[in-house]
């Protein structure tokens, strides 16, 4: 299919013995904003983790821009043109934020961080001297998210970056997120308890319920009651 | 202490203290090698201690070869003993790494007692080849002499010249560290191996090159180790629970801390040694560190950050 850029087909993955993610088949064109929506225990993480080779999938293809990317390493997956901003951020705390934003960098970069990133994360800029460790939740989550965009994806994972986070930085990463895809033309798929952040950002929305896609529609078409009742418990 | 006068004592502390020094330089040397690894990986490698035997026996054959076929060169062969003794643990630690140790990351139990099997294994192999007797490195007639400083003070020369081999090597395993890319790599594989690789990092090759950097950095602490002792198979051995002692003191997450560290337990054990018999004075140190650790269980330099 033209314009796809990211496919994931008859994907199956785990941990051992037990099964968590069944066969799952999606496709997300250029540019596009997906949201994977679902609760705790549904798969999110585990999906997330697959797709970057953090965990062996059981079975399923999975493909950035017309290229394979199954059975590669984690790091040559990010080389592919996808990245990964985890649940809970995982900021090298003990490196400050220029080093945190470094170790994205490819080699060909020669460590000098684009202008971009800090235009997009002024915060960032002005605390380049701090450890990781040391900043709030929020200047973290952009942090993790500048550090992704510094290995220049084609595709970005977020795995719920409102975790955590206080409103009003959660609007801010909202729009930075959306001047990203302008900028760079980056397709992103994002996983979500809220539901409130992602109307503001998807395209297209997803239902993942242990394990499998329960409920797909076009943002236009959504209905946020339904998606609601699937959240709740 | 009666029958010392107090000049006495100060050209003992004196003395003491410069001959620690040469200890303290391979402590330190020892405890970097371990703390890199140990730090990045998480392994306790038993057989660091085998390592700096290979760079003493390396530089044992350089003098022997260098004193047969090049004599006209001895005065400078250390120096270029030293690197092939860094090459030669480097290419080993890298094989050991490959067909070994890649295979334990997830389980640190099972490196600490494949490394001590290959501590036994590497120590048979040094006794096969090298035979059971302590050797010694013809070394350079430079090093052999002594500054007196003043009629009671006398200063070996190769004490001076090793600490400031040490001095070296530090200064570029800390500037390598927070100054290179590389230096990025590997402290971002040491705090999260996971995301490490999740950025791009390639975390299996930057496992094995540090890996085999520590060893190489033990293979130097051998080079320093034979200007104060002969070397047999087992002199390795006889240091590696000093240097445990030294990256637990220190505290394994600051280079800085196993530096503070490698001086004050190598100073005390040479200055308490000249008072007590050599066994006290282990004792002592043992105890203080000991108790020092109680206060302070995260060796001497915690980093300060939110975790």
């Amino acid at each position: 299919m033209s314009g796809q850029m990211f496919s994931v087909k008859g994907l199956e993955s785990g941990y051992g013995q037990s099964q968590v993610i069944h066969d799952l088949n999606f496709d997300v064109a250029k540019k596009e904003i997906v949201a994977v929506m679902g609760r705790n225990g549904m798969g999110k993480t585990t999906l997330f983790k697959t797709l970057m080779g953090i965990l062996p999938a059981f079975g399923g293809s999975i493909s950035v821009d017309g290229r394979a990317l199954e059975g590669l390493d984690t790091y040559r997956r990010v080389q592919e043109g996808i990245a990964y901003v985890p649940q809970g951020r995982m900021i090298f705390s003990h490196m400050t934020v220029l080093e945190n934003i470094q170790t994205g960098l490819p080699s060909s970069a020669n460590g000098i961080v684009p202008e971009e990133l800090y235009a997009l994360f002024p915060v960032l800029f002005d605390m380049r001297a701090r450890r990781g460790g040391n900043l709030s939740g929020g200047q973290q989550q952009q942090l993790a998210i500048a550090r992704a965009l510094a290995t220049n994806p084609k595709v970005l994972l977020l795995d719920e970056p409102t975790e955590g986070i206080q409103p009003s930085i959660i609007k801010d990463i909202a729009k930075s997120l959306r001047e990203i895809r302008e900028l760079r033309d980056l397709t992103i798929i994002v996983s979500e308890q809220v539901l409130s952040f992602t109307l503001d950002i998807a395209d297209r929305f997803f239902v993942i319920d242990k394990g499998k896609f329960v409920y797909e529609n076009q943002r236009a078409n959504v209905d946020d009651k339904v998606i609601s009742s699937y959240l709740s418990i | 202490m009666d029958g010392y006068s107090l000049s006495d004592l100060w050209s003992i502390l004196v003395m003491q203290g410069f001959s620690g020094l040469s200890l303290f330089s391979v402590l330190l040397l020892m405890a970097l090698g371990l703390a890199v690894i140990f730090g990045q990986m998480g392994v306790i490698n038993m057989a660091h201690g085998e390592f700096m035997t290979i760079g003493a026996y390396t530089i044992y054959f350089c003098s022997k070869i260098v004193e047969k076929h090049f004599p006209e060169i001895m005065p400078y062969y250390f120096i270029i003993a030293i690197i092939a003794a860094f090459a030669i643990a480097f290419l080993i630690g890298y094989l050991v790494e490959f067909l070994m140790i890649r295979h334990l990351y997830r389980r640190p139990l099972d490196t600490l007692l494949a490394t001590w099997g290959l501590s036994l294994i590497m120590q048979q192999i040094f006794r096969s080849l090298f035979g059971a007797r302590e050797v010694s490195a013809t070394l350079p007639n430079w090093l052999m002499g002594s500054w007196k400083a003043t009629p009671d003070i006398d200063i070996p020369l190769n004490g001076l010249f090793v600490m400031a081999v040490s001095i070296v090597v530090t200064a570029a395993v800390i500037g390598f560290l927070f100054k290179s890319s590389w230096g990025i790599k590997v402290r971002a594989t040491t705090q999260n191996r996971v995301m490490a690789g999740a950025v791009g990092i390639n975390t299996k090759k930057i496992d094995r090159l540090t890996f085999a950097t520590g060893c190489g950095i033990a293979g130097i602490a051998g080079a320093a180790f034979t200007t104060i002792a002969s070397t047999g198979p087992t002199s390795g051995s006889l240091y590696i629970v000093d240097t445990f002692l030294v990256v637990v003191f220190g505290g394994s997450a600051s280079l800085l801390g196993t530096v503070a560290s490698a001086f004050s337990i190598a100073q005390a054990q040479s200055i308490l040694t000249f008072f007590m018999t050599n066994a006290m004075g282990k004792v002592v140190t043992l105890l203080s560190i000991i108790v020092i650790l109680m206060m302070r269980p995260e060796g001497l330099f915690s980093s300060k950050v939110r975790k």
